[in-house]
């Protein structure tokens, strides 16, 4: 795989970097394919169960493929008491997917993040990185069924 | 961009900054910060860009893209120089005619200026709006004078004036001894002193020592470090120059979430910059000081805020945090002593270093010296980022800068100083802030998170999403966190479902004791906090979930159920149509039912009933009167 080899070689190939090197294989690929860590492991000379320590701690990492479309809901607790447990119940129930899952014909995958930081705009779906904000519940069908 | 060889260079370059910018110029800003580029803020700039070019005013006007202002609530924000003209929520099909009317013949446009929702006043400049009038923006105010991404325009301001002042006039001890004076204490949660820290980590063996400006902003619903950070990078990275030469360390480190993209983008900017100004690298204005800082990304996960664990994924290895002592003063980072504050901390010094201990330390209270900025959450009617003097009122928070309850509804609490944290009630608003005080009622400041609650929020189910937060985020290396806070979980989860039991509050209160004594670091040793502060200003939430099954919030799902009552109902088939389960009965002319067997308590048919009508309601803890099927509509002109 030359771009792990690629980005390897952007740090070096420094172990202590090791996080690094995961954000942007994670990056390139939108989740961590395991040959990928397993070559990670044998140029760095890191042992494989370090790795997969790592890559099953931080919420940034994916273990499986992840969908066309990213769904992600902003469970923040300004979000979550303006009535984001709600709009995600919606979502889950159109999607019929548990955050974390992707769905079978890999079209979409939902995720919760603990906060956006965009407040104001509680509760907020983020649907590939658009940001849909002071959402109900009946209003966020739309948005998910103009995705292909 | 030629290298600045000494403090005289620094001055002659600021001059010739400020030689070539008129300030009589119009200048339009558009605030680029994460909220505003939520509220597609970067169309509006487009739009700008476009429309200047189009009038061919290219020459007489600058456009510019500032740093988070705060006002959230309002984005995106414009601002346009120099008469501080400032018009919220502005769109892209806006900009034509602020172009032609404000900034070519000096108009103000009525529909896009602040109007108080109390006097009804109109208010034309950003700084006489009540949501800034009330504050002290010290550390944050720059923010929207500067590009972010613009070193000269930091430079322009006095910027790294400080850092010349530190270099040339004071010695390490001076400068550790100012910051002493000063009072200042971490901003990141915690509130040791930082003099007092960098005194411990300078005195510690060792020549190589390192400084790490903390950024692992992990409280959900703060978020003025992002801001601060992407907003103003240069005022940090000023502040950890001094820090790093008053401890002696050469190198440093940046820790900063990878979910805030654009403080990423900007800090690796601010860096490259201030690299070929030569304010960071070797020789730093010509002082014979060297210091070089590296940027690292975190993976998220909300213990890693801790400074052990920060520094173990520094190292590349997990973010779990290590028993203390020793401590980062002495062995942190590859075991040589460290010195980590959280941005906001090193935005202060800068200031503490031009200005003077006393000039610092005249703000604020006895024991917590300065402003503070404060996420203003939740209920509240102006959301958005606040820097407010140390000892300020709850009630000067909600009522004067928030603009009180959204929907006039009731005010309940505020909760502060995020998972770690408590709520405080009503009962306590006109508590002045700081350390202490909000110790003493049993919450803490954190990192300066405050989501205000009103009357519909459940304060059981609060307390509840903190500790799933918290047992999701446990890193699992301690008994008492990890099992721990499954437990009283479990707990809480059965009283919110309504199937709590006698003894269950005793039982949280059992192990809320254990855990806060037991855990390995301050995630376990705080994390019973949600549930002991409700416990303490809202045991009757509790009793009344456990004793009565009821909620009195009317939120917690399983103990609510939905009415329509038919006295109310218009017939006019709305929810009926909505209902996603079709639990909804009757017809047109027939009073509308819902079969409670089917609902599914979405709440959907509350939602979309017409506030006219106002039929729908909420129940807890009574029984739901039984349907009257077939009943006719005896059919009311509403509101005529």
């Amino acid at each position: 795989m030359t771009e792990v080899d690629e980005i390897v070689a952007r740090y070096r190939g420094d172990e202590s970097a090791l996080i690094q090197i995961l954000l942007d294989i994670q990056r390139e690929y939108y989740w961590l394919p395991k040959e990928a860590l397993l070559e990670l492991s044998e140029r760095l000379e890191v042992p494989l169960n370090r790795i997969y320590h790592i890559a099953t701690f931080y919420k940034a990492f994916s273990l499986t493929p992840r969908g066309r479309h990213q769904v992600m809901v902003c469970m923040g607790t300004a979000c979550y008491i303006r009535g984001a447990p709600q709009l995600l119940d919606k979502v889950e129930e159109i999607l019929k997917l548990k955050p974390g899952e992707t769905s079978s014909d890999m079209r979409f995958t939902l995720t919760t993040v603990n906060c956006l930081g965009c407040c104001a705009l509680g509760p907020v779906v983020v649907v590939d990185g658009e940001y849909h904000g002071r959402l109900a519940p009946a209003k966020v069908g739309q948005f998910l069924e103009a995705c292909d | 961009m030629a290298r600045i060889k000494s403090p005289s260079d620094l001055v002659k370059l600021r001059r010739k900054i400020l030689g070539k910018r008129d300030p009589n110029k119009p200048c339009i800003t558009i605030c680029s910060g994460t909220g505003c580029q939520a509220y597609a803020s970067e169309k509006v700039v487009a739009a700008f860009v476009d429309e200047i070019k189009r009038q061919g005013l290219e020459k007489e006007v600058d456009i510019r893209r500032t740093g988070c202002h705060g006002f959230c609530e309002k984005g995106p924000l414009t601002v346009i120089y120099p008469e501080e003209i400032c018009y919220l929520q502005v769109e892209p099909k806006d900009v034509p005619e602020i172009v032609s009317q404000t900034v070519v013949e000096n108009k103000i446009i009525d529909r896009l200026i602040y109007t108080d929702p109390l006097t009804n006043e109109r208010i034309i400049h950003e700084s006489e709006i009540p949501f800034y009038k009330n504050q002290s923006r010290l550390i944050f105010g720059n923010n929207r004078r500067i590009d972010p991404r613009s070193i000269e325009d930091y430079i322009a301001l006095g910027g790294y004036s400080a850092v010349a002042k530190a270099l040339f006039e004071m010695t390490p001890e001076q400068i550790i001894e100012t910051v002493k004076r000063s009072g200042l204490r971490g901003r990141g949660g915690a509130g040791f002193p930082t003099g007092l820290k960098w005194e411990f980590c300078r005195n510690a063996p060792g020549d190589s020592k390192y400084v790490i400006i903390n950024c692992d902003e992990g409280d959900p619903g703060a978020y003025m470090d992002r801001s601060l950070f992407e907003g103003n990078p240069h005022s940090v990275l000023e502040g950890a120059l001094i820090g790093a030469y008053a401890i002696g360390a050469r190198e440093g480190y940046i820790y900063v979430r990878q979910e805030y993209p654009i403080a990423v983008e900007n800090v690796a900017i601010a860096i490259e910059q201030a690299k070929n100004y030569g304010l960071l690298g070797a020789d730093i204005l010509g002082s014979g000081f060297d210091f070089d800082i590296y940027m690292h990304r975190g993976g998220g996960a909300f213990v890693s805020g801790e400074e052990t664990a920060l520094i173990a994924a520094l190292e590349g290895r997990v973010g779990e945090p290590r028993q203390r002592p020793p401590y980062p003063a002495t062995s942190g980072l590859w075991d040589k002593p460290t010195n980590i504050n959280n941005v906001e901390t090193w935005a202060n010094v800068p200031f503490i270093i031009n200005n003077g201990a006393e000039w610092y330390s005249a703000l604020g209270t006895e024991k917590s010296k300065g402003t503070k900025i404060f996420s203003l959450v939740g209920k509240v009617n102006n959301t958005g980022l606040i820097e407010v003097p140390m000892g300020i009122t709850l009630r000067e928070i909600v009522y004067n800068i928030g603009g009180g309850i959204r929907g006039g509804k009731k005010f309940k609490a505020v909760q502060t100083g995020g998972p770690s944290g408590g709520c405080i009630p009503e009962s306590l608003i006109d508590l002045p802030i700081d350390f202490e005080k909000l110790t003493e009622v049993g919450s803490m400041m954190g990192s300066g998170g405050m989501i205000v609650m009103d009357e519909d929020t459940c304060m059981v189910d609060v307390a509840r999403y903190f500790l799933s937060f918290l047992s999701e985020e446990s890193c699992g290396k301690c008994t008492p966190c990890r099992e721990g806070l499954k437990h009283m979980l479990a707990v809480l989860n059965r009283i919110i479902e309504g199937n709590g039991r006698e003894g269950d509050i005793e039982l949280l209160e059992e192990l809320s004791e254990v855990i806060a004594d037991a855990s390995l670091c301050a995630l376990g040793g705080t994390a019973p906090n949600p549930v002991l502060t409700t416990l303490k200003y809202f045991r009757d939430e509790y009793e009344a979930h456990i004793k009565e099954r009821r909620c009195p919030a009317k939120s917690c799902k399983p103990l609510v159920t939905y009415y329509i009552q038919p006295d109310k109902c218009q017939a006019c088939l709305i929810c009926l149509r909505n209902c996603p389960v079709d639990a909804i009965y009757g017809d047109k002319g027939l009073v509308h039912w819902i079969d409670q067997e089917k609902c599914i308590k979405c709440g959907i048919c509350l939602d979309v009933c017409p506030p006219r009508f106002n039929a729908v309601v909420k129940l807890s803890g009574e029984p739901v009167p039984a349907p009257v099927p077939e009943k006719k509509v005896m059919r009311k002109k509403v509101g005529r």
